[in-house]
């Protein structure tokens, strides 16, 4: 079997369904609605039409060179190239996971739409589904995350979806995902969960991978199209791991093409602050599937942090877990400062400003290329800018001490401020 | 006691089980203890002692708050083997855990499963573990003769029910509601059709919990199940009046006071 054609429930020993048995019914008719709409050529039709002329796809390849010569310090250096989501309507790739599962959820003839969100990007792709679609809409938000993205918020709140925000536990996704379990458990009937990253019960990897490939396939397509050959490299950014999985599938099965996913480093994973679940996690259950996941010596979730909201999450999905073990993924972790480093570049050399989640697929790239160096003349790497930058403005104004007042304070201060606003508990094993 | 006894037990007496959860170690350890020591003192025939852990799904705010605070306190779980301990030491209750896998999984399902026998506990019930994926848990819990109280929902279907059935032991858990843990106005009435179902799959004997909290539920139930769980409405009691209130509330659900 290849690598693409992989399909759940279980990638290896990770997946399955680690669920309150009142859910199974809802999953198994998903998984049901979702293997009949692959078969089905009008579903086909419905979701590439919406693909095209509502997100905007294809989206673009942009080779990006003084970004390229920026990181690696020479003119010969890496070619870079990036596939554009944050081109897609609502700025980012989660849009395109949302429209699939908003078209299974029609076809179940459910009205209500919920979902989690992080950095509030797959929130605001939801609210815009149900929107487009007349469904009625919740969004569950870790309250932390509500105060860091609040321009999300009131977006989603434009869009004509309530935003509950969560204030139990560190308050960010990975609480968010609890109460919209929660809300699910109680509201089944007419409710579908959509879930906005590649992990949680079977079908949900399997699935949010399916309407993400789109991603992979496009790339590959398009840099061949540009440079005759594939690229060696591929990068992006793993919270859950829904743009890397959507990206990589398009060269899981091209042995010449080095795979690269990079997990928040946070503060660094020396420390404890840092969301690197593959790195530093180990085998455990959460939100329905076996994983790897960050947690002490009882087997208790450990806090993640990371300066981008959207990566801020214990755990990753199965077949992350999966495609590490096996070695053909190599993850490694980025910090926030490496990120915001990458950030600031694509900005001042491209005039793209791009999500901080995507950022640390940004650093990853320059890391490539600067531990290439003249070897890097006649390579290419490819990277998932999977989402805009715009909701991160505020942040990273902060980080860079460009709002009022903010002139005498040390950049450190920041990320001290944002460690008050979320405790860390527990300690890693 | 294994849940099956205490089950039978009480039939014998012409009456349906009252199985009683609290959270181990809120607010602390001794008050755990000595809240599950009232509740088997004023008529309870098993006692579930929750696990505190950091993602419950399928908890409401009640319960949820209280683990929280135990967790904040510093629970570990050796803590939740000595609460067993104890309570088994101090009571003719059977006494089983209520625990999220992953609390399981990191110590090992046989590890887990041979402390849980040493301390004395009858079993474990598993709110997030489906029978289908509980091929380490059923090789653990038969190593060491615990009872696996596996759930059934009003959406499960026949086939999965059967499963359900087959797989637990000691009784099954009928979720009397689509939701999580928590007080409500009135018993669903789709308690009853669980029930009916996971018989009709081979169960012999099915307890109802969820959304129970007074002794008019109490007694709808024990029409058509053989047992009766109630947690938040005790976990609330103890937060407001401690181990006292938790005897008070026991005795006034079981009818021994009114």
């Amino acid at each position: 079997m290849t690598y693409r054609e992989h399909e759940g429930p279980y990638f290896g020993d990770y997946g399955g369904r680690w669920m309150p048995e009142s859910l199974v019914a809802a999953l198994d008719e998903l998984e049901e609605t979702f293997r009949k709409a692959k078969a089905d050529p009008v579903f086909a039709e419905e979701f590439q039409a919406l693909s095209r002329d509502y997100t905007g796809r294809p989206s673009l390849l942009t080779e990006v060179p003084r970004f390229a010569a920026e990181v690696s310090g020479r003119e010969d250096g890496a070619r870079i190239f990036l596939k554009r989501e944050d081109l897609n309507h609502t700025g980012s790739h989660k849009i395109n996971n949302v429209l699939g599962q908003a078209l299974l959820a029609r076809r179940m003839g459910k009205t209500r739409l919920i979902a989690e969100t992080g950095a509030g990007q797959h929130g605001v792709a939801t609210a815009t589904a149900a929107a487009l679609m007349g469904m009625e809409c919740v969004v569950y938000m870790g309250g932390a995350d509500t105060r860091r993205q609040a321009l999300n918020v009131a977006r989603m709140r434009l869009l004509g979806a309530e935003v509950i925000p969560v204030e139990h536990g560190a308050k960010t996704l990975k609480d968010a995902i609890n109460e919209a379990l929660r809300d699910w458990v109680a509201s089944v009937d007419n409710t579908h969960y959509v879930l906005g990253t590649v992990a949680g019960p079977h079908p949900f990897p399997e699935m949010v991978r399916y309407f993400h490939q789109v991603i992979g396939e496009e790339a590959r397509e398009q840099i061949l199209e540009l440079t005759g050959r594939l690229p060696d490299a591929v990068s992006a950014c793993v919270g859950g791991g829904s743009n890397a999985i959507g990206l990589f599938h398009g060269f899981l099965d091209d042995e010449s093409v080095a795979i690269y996913g990079y997990e928040a480093g946070g503060d660094g994973i020396e420390t404890e602050r840092h969301a690197s679940a593959i790195t530093l996690g180990r085998s455990g259950v959460l939100h329905g599937a076996r994983s790897y996941l960050m947690q002490d010596a009882d087997g208790q979730t450990v806090d993640s942090h990371s300066i981008s909201a959207g990566l801020d999450y214990p755990s990753v999905g199965p077949e992350h877990a999966y495609l590490a073990d096996a070695g053909r993924v190599t993850y490694e972790p980025v910090t926030d400062a490496e990120c915001m480093t990458a950030f600031e570049q694509l900005c001042r050399t491209e005039g793209i400003i791009p999500a901080i989640e995507s950022s640390h697929a940004l650093a990853g790239a320059a890391r490539l290329s600067a531990s290439w160096g003249a070897e890097g003349a006649d390579k290419t790497i490819m990277v998932s800018l999977s989402g805009r930058g715009d909701k991160d403005v505020e942040t990273a104004a902060r980080w860079f001490q460009m709002l009022p007042g903010q002139d005498d304070a040390p950049e450190q201060d920041e990320s001290a401020a944002q460690a008050a606003e979320a405790p860390q508990t527990g300690v890693q094993s | 006691m294994k849940t099956a006894d205490a089950i039978d037990r009480a039939k014998a007496e012409g009456r349906r089980a009252f199985i009683g959860y609290l959270p181990a170690c809120y607010p602390d350890l001794a008050t755990s203890v000595e809240a599950a020591v009232q509740l088997a003192e004023n008529g309870a025939d098993i006692i579930e002692i929750g696990a505190p852990y950091s993602d419950p799904v399928m908890d409401g705010p009640v319960i949820q708050q209280a683990t929280t605070e135990a967790l904040g306190n510093g629970f570990r779980i050796a803590e939740l083997f000595e609460v067993v301990r104890q309570v088994t030491e101090r009571t003719e209750a059977a006494v089983v855990v209520m625990i999220y896998y992953n609390l399981i999984d990191r110590m090992g399902a046989e590890e887990f499963a041979r402390s849980l026998a040493e301390a004395g506990g009858a079993g474990a019930i598993t709110p997030d573990l489906i029978p289908d994926e509980a091929a380490d848990w059923m090789a653990a819990t038969e190593k060491y003769g615990l009872d696996r109280i596996f759930l059934a929902a009003p959406t499960s279907s026949p086939q999965r029910l059967h499963r359900i059935a087959a797989d637990s032991r000691g009784f099954v858990y009928g979720v009397s509601l689509m939701g999580v843990t928590g007080k409500r106005a009135a018993v669903s009435d789709a308690a009853e059709r669980v029930v009916e179902g996971t018989k009709a799959a081979g169960a012999e004997r099915v307890c109802v919990g969820l959304g129970v909290s007074t002794r008019e539920h109490v007694e709808e139930i024990g029409r058509y199940a053989d047992g009766v769980i109630v947690g938040s409405a005790l976990v609330a009691a103890l937060r407001d009046g401690g181990p006292e209130a938790v005897g008070t509330l026991t005795a006034e659900l079981t009818g021994r006071s009114s």
